[in-house]
């Protein structure tokens, strides 16, 4: 079944820009990016749309479609109904570059802010062990695409340029829960994560866990259990006593 | 003109995918300052793809694996046309590469004493599959990944500068290898993506790791990167391409929706326990053993069934032969009329094993179908089709440094050729990428280490690439023959997918070349629209040339080659012929000095045959005589311990 779509396309560039309206051919099965490819090919050569595997395993192709974050390649054309329009615009907490395509550069440049595994040092190539139990958790925030979708909807950042300096978000303090929760990691990955990571600003809306295209619980399982550790690490008795007593050696 | 961007690294790797992330470390890891440059963002290569597992003979699941039983399945797979000397060094070397991403942070899944667990796979004998449930790509590259971060936060402390040794420039293309007054490696012409501004880089060293050619092809698992740029880049540098003829058609695509068509359904399905049926409901595989695989699979479906808890007395399912037996046994079910109403065959899971126990194993596989096909993989079968997946042919290279014939070009990963011979073994590519993108980065640090002094960048190298580069925006003189880049490539597309696809004739394939020829002289006539800044058409304009060159590279091997060998199958010459096993395919760009001049954007290309170095008698004793006489001729065997007839 084949109908024509209507579309409307935020098109532009750093100098500004604004939404363009598309008739389209929409075929049976397709999702959005399959449009926009349509687009390309017949009415706008030059349409700047990021993508690469069109399987929903590399999170190159997320935008926002009626304003919600998403991958392009994994929304059906389905949920639509035929008279709707359908708005896509660029992720909005990202400078834009042109068209759909944003910079993504300052998740680059939380990624190096959080030091790296840090196995035990006498630990020998091939000597890991590990039970598959104690793996879950972190491989569960291992199946993480980068499509940066949480950074993107999470509104410490989303209207606040101002804050990313001192905000990993989602994505990157879940790469510190990863660490935190890795077998071997031996760092201590707890006060950082409060201090330079900035997890005090979230407040657990949920709002990433929301728009994870992998389903990944991030607020249930990365950030409240790394806001409990600090928390444990900050008011427990036991631990305030024993610094206290260290100190004073 | 402003002044064009230029950069000075000891080594340049293109592609960021596993076998260039691996030859940058290995480089870095030996002091020389190093770039990395691809077309897409950093950690969103080809490599995050694949699903199914790493091959690596650990043992862990099977004790009675060993390097061995590993390089004689991948001989087999390959019908031992591969270069035997990169399948001895990929078996031996596997392991120590997988335990390596550990210490970098990867988490496989674990055996119940706490070891990385294994798989099995289609050819392989054992368990042997390191894997991350049906995710293990991503595992791969995000470890990599992180370990170039790691690296750089150590140049970080030691100096305050991330990039002072590595860097990543990403969406950054190369369009042309530079070169100096002597032929050597001088450096690489490029164009940033989101501005379409052009850099220089000037390296002694450059190593290719650009993936492979998918993107010629209609039906693909590959994704828009995968143009064939290596395999360009290495022809119009003076390299050889070699194997071009062998080009892997997974036999699990999805085949619904249309829009869909193609994007891969992983073997791990099959290695799991799934199985292959018809619209009869049969188990087709078991009529499709080939002669030289009798005995070594199972005749009924209750022994292949035991097989998956009791290995040692049963013989594995026929599901999981190599990919060519089981991508030709589809082709031909569908054929003759016993396909799905899509024009693929059921791959059933659901029948086999609980809802939960599929969702844990395969929740790739169980989103994917759910979300593009509205299809739940645990109560129904899933419709696959053959699908182009890879490509065993590449560029020439030294086994053991990766070095091409052009002093200063390393090549490694799928655009370099030998490792799989006819057809390369599920999982033997993400351990491909591992053992010889840190050898090639290793020759390519050697390389470097040993010269004299460096050699330089020509000047008129940078115009001519720039204006190759420009000229799609020029409107041709008369401009009702200007031509748009989505429709050549649309035609292209499906020329390669229908004249020189799964099963090949003669006169197909030179209906190819034909309407190649015909693209050819077209492609002169490209314009796109717009300018210079992240312009998809204008991108695709450029990336066509490399598709072209290596469409005709294919399609020129595969007609000369008369028999049928793995991913080479021909309809006229449907049988193995031990007379071409040891005669590989040599592309090369044609030597002709009065060219016309559209033939620097595409030069043509020549293909002849060569001889492979017959294999070491050690590794020829590790076959059975029996065996190798399936595939060799009389003469070739005399060496063997078995006392193989003496050379006539």
């Amino acid at each position: 079944m084949s109908y024509t779509g209507r579309f409307r396309v935020w098109r532009g560039d750093t100098d500004g820009g604004a939404l363009q309206d598309f008739e389209v051919e929409v075929n049976e099965g397709e999702v959005v990016l399959d449009v926009l490819h349509r687009l390309q090919a017949t009415q706008t050569p030059d349409l700047a749309v990021r993508w690469n595997c069109k399987a929903g395993k590399c999170g190159s192709c997320s935008a926002e479609i009626d304003g919600r974050p998403r991958l392009l390649c994994m929304t059906r054309m389905s949920v639509f109904g035929t008279d709707d329009v359908v708005t896509v615009t660029p992720m909005r907490t990202f400078p834009v570059i042109r068209d759909l395509v944003t910079d993504v550069s300052y998740n680059y440049a939380k990624a190096r802010e959080v030091p790296s595994f840090t196995p035990p040092a006498d630990l020998a190539p091939g000597e890991y062990r590990m039970q598959q139990i104690d793996v879950e958790r972190s491989q569960e925030f291992r199946k993480c695409i980068e499509c940066f979708l949480c950074q993107d909807t999470c509104h410490v950042v989303r209207d606040h340029e101002e804050n990313k300096e001192a905000f990993a978000g989602p994505r990157f303090l879940m790469r510190v829960a990863e660490l935190e929760m890795h077998p071997l990691d031996v760092a201590d990955r707890v006060p950082a994560a409060q201090e330079e990571h900035g997890l005090g600003r979230c407040n657990i809306t949920k709002c990433c866990t929301e728009v994870c295209p992998e389903g990944i619980k991030i607020t249930d399982n990365a950030l409240i259990p790394m806001k409990e550790r600090v928390a444990d690490r900050k008011y427990d008795p036991l631990v305030w006593l024993g610094r206290t007593i260290s100190r004073r050696r | 003109m402003t002044e064009t961007e230029r950069h000075d690294y000891d080594v340049l790797v293109i592609g960021a995918g596993g076998a260039g992330l691996r030859a940058a470390i290995e480089a870095r890891e030996r002091g020389l300052r190093t770039a990395i440059v691809c077309k897409s963002l950093f950690g969103k290569a080809h490599t995050v793809m694949a699903e199914g597992g790493c091959a690596a003979a650990m043992g862990n699941v099977n004790s009675n694996d060993s390097w061995q039983v590993h390089f004689r399945d991948t001989m087999r797979g390959g019908k031992f046309l591969n270069s035997w000397r990169m399948a001895e060094l990929h078996a031996k070397e596997a392991p120590d590469r997988v335990w390596e991403l550990e210490t970098y942070g990867a988490l496989f899944d674990r055996t119940d004493d706490g070891r990385i667990h294994q798989r099995n796979f289609g050819g392989h004998t054992y368990p042997r599959l390191a894997h991350v449930g049906d995710r293990t790509g991503l595992e791969l590259i995000r470890s990599l990944q992180q370990r170039i971060v790691a690296l750089q936060q150590e140049d970080h402390a030691a100096g305050g500068d991330y990039e002072a040794r590595l860097r990543v420039f990403a969406e950054c293309t190369v369009t042309e290898i530079l070169k100096d007054d002597d032929g050597a490696i001088a450096g690489a012409f490029g164009y940033w993506r989101e501005s379409g501004r052009f850099v220089v880089f000037s390296a002694p060293a450059v190593i290719l790791a650009t993936g492979g050619i998918g993107k010629s092809f209609q039906v693909t698992s590959n994704s828009w990167e995968y143009t064939g740029d290596g395999h360009a880049l290495a022809l119009r540098a003076g390299a050889n391409l070699v194997d071009m003829e062998f080009v892997q058609f997974h036999p699990t695509g999805m085949v619904w929706p249309p829009s869909v068509k193609g994007i891969l359904v992983t073997e791990g399905v099959r290695g799991d326990g799934g199985v292959l049926k018809n619209s009869n409901g049969d188990r087709f595989m078991f009529g499709y053993v080939p002669d030289v695989f009798k005995g070594q699979y199972a005749q009924s479906e209750d022994e292949a069934d035991r097989w998956y808890d009791d290995q040692e007395n049963n013989r594995r399912t026929p599901d999981l032969l190599p990919r060519d037996e089981v991508a030709r046994a589809i082709n031909t079910e569908v054929k003759e009329g016993r396909g799905s109403p899509h024009g693929g065959v059921y791959l059933d899971i659901a029948s086999r094993m609980p809802s939960e126990e599929i969702q844990r194993r395969l929740p790739s596989m169980y989103h994917q179908f759910k979300e593009l096909a509205d299809v739940d993989i645990t109560a129904e079968p899933m419709e696959v089709g053959p699908t182009c997946h890879y490509v065993m042919g590449g560029i020439e290279v030294d086994p053991d440094s990766g070095r091409s014939s052009v002093p200063g070009l390393y090549a490694a990963g799928e655009c370099a050729s030998g490792m799989h011979g006819s057809n390369r073994l599920g999982g033997n590519s993400l351990s491909d990428l591992l053992v010889f993108g840190r050898r090639a980065g290793l020759g390519a640090a050697g390389h470097v280490e040993s010269l004299e002094r460096r050699p330089a960048v020509r000047d008129r190298d940078i115009a001519a690439a720039a204006a190759t580069a420009l000229a799609p925006f020029d409107t041709p003189s008369d401009p009702a023959d200007a031509e748009n880049p989505y429709t050549l490539h649309s035609e292209l597309q499906k020329a390669m997918n229908d004249l020189v696809g799964i099963i090949r004739t003669e006169a197909e394939m030179s209906e190819a070349l034909d309407r190649l020829g015909k693209l050819r002289e077209r492609l002169r006539d490209v314009v796109v629209e717009g300018h210079r800044q992240y312009n998809p058409g204008w991108h695709l304009a450029l990336d066509l040339r490399n598709m072209l060159m290596v469409g005709e590279a294919v399609a020129t091997s595969a007609l000369l080659r008369t028999e049928s060998r793995g991913g080479h199958t021909r309809d006229d010459y449907p049988t193995l012929d031990p007379a071409w096993r040891r005669r590989v395919l040599v592309t090369h760009v044609t030597e002709d000095t009065d060219s016309p001049a559209d033939d620097t954007v595409a030069p043509r290309v020549d293909v002849e045959p060569a001889e492979r170095t017959p294999m070491r008698e050690d590794l020829l004793a590790l076959f059975d005589l029996e065996e190798l006489e399936k595939y060799y001729t009389g003469g070739e065997l005399a060496a063997h311990p078995q006392g193989g007839r003496s050379a006539p």
